[in-house]
């Protein structure tokens, strides 16, 4: 009975695991299916077609997304990377890094939706109307808790042999911090960047009310500029199935670019992120 | 050139811990003077106090007086100085691991803004030369990492980065208790040679190394400076009971 | 002074050590004492920079202080913004209908009378976000037993990126997905067999006929929040030492006995931790519900019927608010989203924390 109970447990988790599998892979043949079919060279360098007509692309949206991410990272990646230097490097132990940590975890949990309406009252409500700007703020301050916690637990891996050879030899703190610790650690800030690059890239709900979209060219940041998953949920809810065919091929490029930058996250990590520090 | 250090009371403490208690010494320029105790007896410590890493770790303190030459390194300068004037080769090998052969050595300069090139080749020449590293690894210097040697070459990597800055002083916090014998008796044969020029102070818990390379001896116990004298008279005919204990291995 | 001293020196050492060829030596040796005083003399010349460590330590400092002042900024906007719609409705507004004078059916959100009560939301987030949990929990908790006691050594890693990636797909890619493949599903398959099966139980009416609403929210929801779950289940699970595991081992007990009571029961503070950060990230979620959940502002008993969450309400309503009252509700189910997202998440930190303090960190 209890050998009996022990492969029937066994059999629960390989289906539980089987079952969790499922869906990834039913999701990524689908999307390949049916995006491959709809990418051509048009999608990428063509603007959308009005309703009606067929072809078109997403050149604009692709172009937006570039630039809104552009934006975000200019935001996000050095107060991320600050907040993470402070937290090794200064805050050790004291109650001002737990208080920061604790508030990086909260900004981390807030959903982004709400990130999307606090932009839209931040900065589309005082500027009178929707725009790059106020989109690339919401994206940029998605991404630092991300980069602030990378940043310091990569920070924390370079040992502290490391730093005492900087001091010892008479250089001043913040360049041994910045030429020597955060240098060290650089392979794993990068990719604590392109995680939370990679995460942003995807998110749809914050630039509803703040980016907003647009049907056409634009590279003005007080505008409202297209972006690739905004795109793709418009064109996901509208009853064309011309548009159905440009949201799958969306996001088929999306999740490429996506897969992609785990994958290269992955590969780092795993070839050791401090190659050579013992 | 080297210059004496002098220490008038001094006291450290980690915490609560008072490991170090009034002690008062005085270095000869240009001489390696050797540090032994039973480990925990406060002599790394000390070594940290002569360039003030003690205090980088924040729970740190320190009180009482050193003189590097007639500099009093607590009243008259930031630590950043003192540091640029005593070079410290730490216990175990620590080049920084980003940069090339080259630039580890070239750090200290680099890092404090020195940007001439063409004398930066020499300094760094000199340096491994110095340091006996110069004929392992003349043909890579800046293609392989500093991580790359082998434990013993790293650490003389680390004490010909510490001579490049032309140190006044050069503390040495057990340099050779992670090494092999071979590269042991390499370091040895690199203090011996260096101690003209620089002051070199030597933390060890091995005897015969210090026998071996210094002419002055200070035996170390709980915090407290038991002895100090020429080397010759402490393994020979020390005039404390603790310390003649300690040399022939009663305890320790 | 100093090249007065080298020769005698040289001589000693020379005795010591076997020299390198010693004219060689001996030139760079003189070049360089010139260029020690040189340096000695520049390294002088240098600054203790203080002002410049000071400088960066507080631009570092600043840059930690400002996400205490973009979370501060972002709750004092919410809290501004939703002002109107507290003063108009107070704490009625979380959970009072009230009734339609023509019909005397309770009404909840009535943009066209500017009557709003946000109760339908709260129910439908609920719903929702325990319909995932039915559906995530066990599958998570059998997936990380599988990770860490049974499976291959070879499989692992693939595994463990395969939860990855379902982490890092967008949720406008889930719901892409959910709407053209699971909707359909749903409606072709799964709906008319519950209806049949279960509709005596009142929780399967046969009214809606789309296949969206509360099921096909929360499936994808626990689709979703499956890795977050998975990982963090597997974290606290590999923090139970490994002496509890033979512990119960050496009683004679099988593999599920020593999972049971050597490993579930150990971690089984801080599998709740992982279960309510699942849960706070199915409080938030947007666009895939969104794009699933059928968009309706009434309650239905019904899980086949169509709700709406509260992170779905903003993203469907907030660009066309008619209104300054209607948006300034939408500001305060915003507002209690935030709150309620806080709360959850350091709820469950803490629990995680609880398990996983004092044990090896095994983020990768």
């Amino acid at each position: 009975m209890r050998t009996l109970t022990d492969h029937a447990v066994t059999g629960l988790a390989v289906l539980a695991t089987v079952l969790v599998v499922a869906p990834l892979v039913a999701i990524f043949v689908y999307l390949v299916y049916k995006g491959a079919s709809s990418l051509n060279l048009d999608f990428f360098t063509q603007i959308p077609k009005p309703v009606g007509e067929s072809g078109g692309g997403m050149a604009n949206a692709i172009g937006g997304s570039a630039m809104l991410l552009g934006l975000g990272s200019l935001i996000g990646v050095p107060i991320g990377i600050g907040g993470g230097i402070f937290l090794a490097e200064f805050g050790r132990g004291t109650k001002l890094a737990n208080a920061v940590r604790f508030t990086a975890d909260v900004l981390n949990g807030v959903p982004s939706i709400v990130m999307g309406i606090a932009a839209y009252s931040l900065v589309v409500v005082p500027q009178g109307h929707f725009s790059a700007f106020s989109g690339g703020v919401a994206l940029g301050i998605m991404m630092i808790p991300t980069i602030c916690r990378t940043t310091e637990e990569m920070l924390l891996m370079v040992p502290n042999a490391v730093r005492e050879a900087a001091l010892a030899l008479g250089v001043p703190n913040w360049r041994s911090v910045l030429a020597i610790t955060v240098k060290t650690a650089s392979p794993g800030i990068i990719t604590g960047c392109m995680l939370a690059f990679a995460r942003v890239a995807g998110e749809t709900a914050p630039l509803i009310f703040t980016a907003f979209g647009n049907a056409f060219w634009s590279s003005n940041l007080n505008q409202p500029i297209a972006a690739l998953p905004l795109q793709i949920y418009v064109y996901a809810i509208s009853p064309y199935e011309d548009w159905h065919r440009l949201a799958w091929a969306g996001a088929l490029v999306l999740i490429v670019l996506i897969v992609l930058a785990v994958s290269l996250v992955r590969y780092v990590t795993s070839r050791g992120v401090l190659k050579g520090a013992s | 050139m080297g210059v004496g250090i002098e220490v008038t009371n001094l006291n450290a403490w980690y915490g609560t811990n008072h490991t170090l208690q009034e002690i008062n010494l005085k270095i000869p320029a240009n001489h390696a003077t050797a540090l032994i105790g039973p480990s925990g007896c406060g002599k790394s410590t000390f070594v940290r106090c002569i360039n003030r890493m003690h205090e980088t770790n924040p729970i740190a303190r320190v009180t009482g007086t050193v003189r590097i030459g007639d500099l009093d390194i607590y009243e008259d300068a930031k630590p950043v100085e003192i540091r640029r004037r005593v070079g410290m080769v730490f216990q175990r090998p620590n080049p920084f691991p980003t940069m090339s052969i080259y630039d580890n050595v070239a750090a200290g300069l680099k890092l404090n803004g020195y940007s001439n090139r063409h004398e930066l080749d020499e300094i760094v020449e000199k340096s491994l030369k110095n340091s006996a590293l110069w004929d392992e690894v003349k043909d890579d210097l800046r293609k392989k990492s500093g991580a790359s040697l082998s434990g013993g070459q790293q650490q003389r990597l680390c004490i010909a980065r510490a001579l490049a800055v032309d140190p006044e002083v050069l503390l040495m916090d057990e340099p050779a208790s992670a090494l092999d014998p071979v590269s042991t008796s390499k370091i040895e044969d690199l203090i011996f040679q260096l101690k003209s020029q620089y002051t070199i102070v030597i933390v060890t818990h091995n005897m015969q190394q210090a026998a071996r390379v210094a002419e002055n001896t200070g035996f170390f116990l709980n915090g407290r400076m038991v002895e100090f004298d020429s080397t010759h008279k402490i393994f020979t005919n020390p005039s404390d009971k603790r310390t003649e204990d300690y040399i022939t291995g009663r305890f320790g | 002074m100093v090249i007065a001293q080298v020769p005698e020196i040289r001589i000693h050492q020379s005795q010591l050590l076997p020299a390198p060829g010693s004219p060689e030596e001996k030139r760079p040796a003189k070049a360089v004492s010139r260029e020690i005083s040189a340096i000695r003399a520049f390294l002088l010349s240098r600054g203790n920079s203080a002002m410049a460590d000071r400088g960066f330590h507080g631009l570092m400092v600043l840059c930690a202080l400002s996400i205490f002042g973009i979370v501060a900024l972002i709750a004092t906007e919410l809290v501004l913004r939703s002002k109107m719609a507290w003063g108009q409705f107070g704490l009625d507004f979380f959970y009072k209908a009230y009734l339609d004078t023509y019909t005397g059916q309770p009404m909840y959100w009535d943009p066209v009378n500017g009557h709003f009560s946000a109760l339908p939301f709260l129910y439908g987030t609920l719903v929702s976000s325990f319909l995932a949990l039915l559906m995530a929990v066990p599958l998570a908790i059998g997936i990380a037993v599988f990770l860490t006691e049974m499976c291959p050594r070879w499989l692992r890693a693939p595994l463990a990126f395969t939860t990855e990636l379902l982490a890092a797909i967008p949720s406008v890619i889930y719901g892409l997905w959910a709407v053209f493949v699971l909707v359909p599903l749903l409606r072709e398959h799964v709906n008319p067999w519950l209806i049949k099966g279960l509709g005596w139980t009142g929780f399967f009416g046969d009214d809606n006929p789309t296949g969206l609403g509360f099921l096909a929210a929360g499936v994808i929801l626990a689709i979703m929040i499956l890795p977050i779950v998975s990982s963090l289940t597997r974290e606290v699970m590999l923090a139970v030492p490994h002496s509890q595991r033979e512990a119960v081992l050496a009683l004679g007990a099988t593999r599920w006995e020593m999972i049971r009571m050597g490993v579930l029961r150990n971690a089984r503070i801080g599998i709740v931790g992982a279960v309510i950060l699942g849960l706070g990230r199915a409080l938030g979620e947007t666009m895939a519900v969104t794009m699933v959940i059928g968009n309706s502002s009434e309650i239905h008993r019904s899980l086949l019927a169509n709700g709406s969450t509260m992170a779905s309400v903003i993203a469907n309503q907030f660009a066309e608010a008619s209104g300054d009252l209607h948006l300034s509700a939408l500001m305060e189910i915003g507002l209690a989203l935030f709150i309620v997202t806080i709360i959850v998440n350091a709820f469950a930190r803490l629990l995680v924390w609880m398990v996983t303090r004092g044990a090896p960190s095994s983020t990768h």
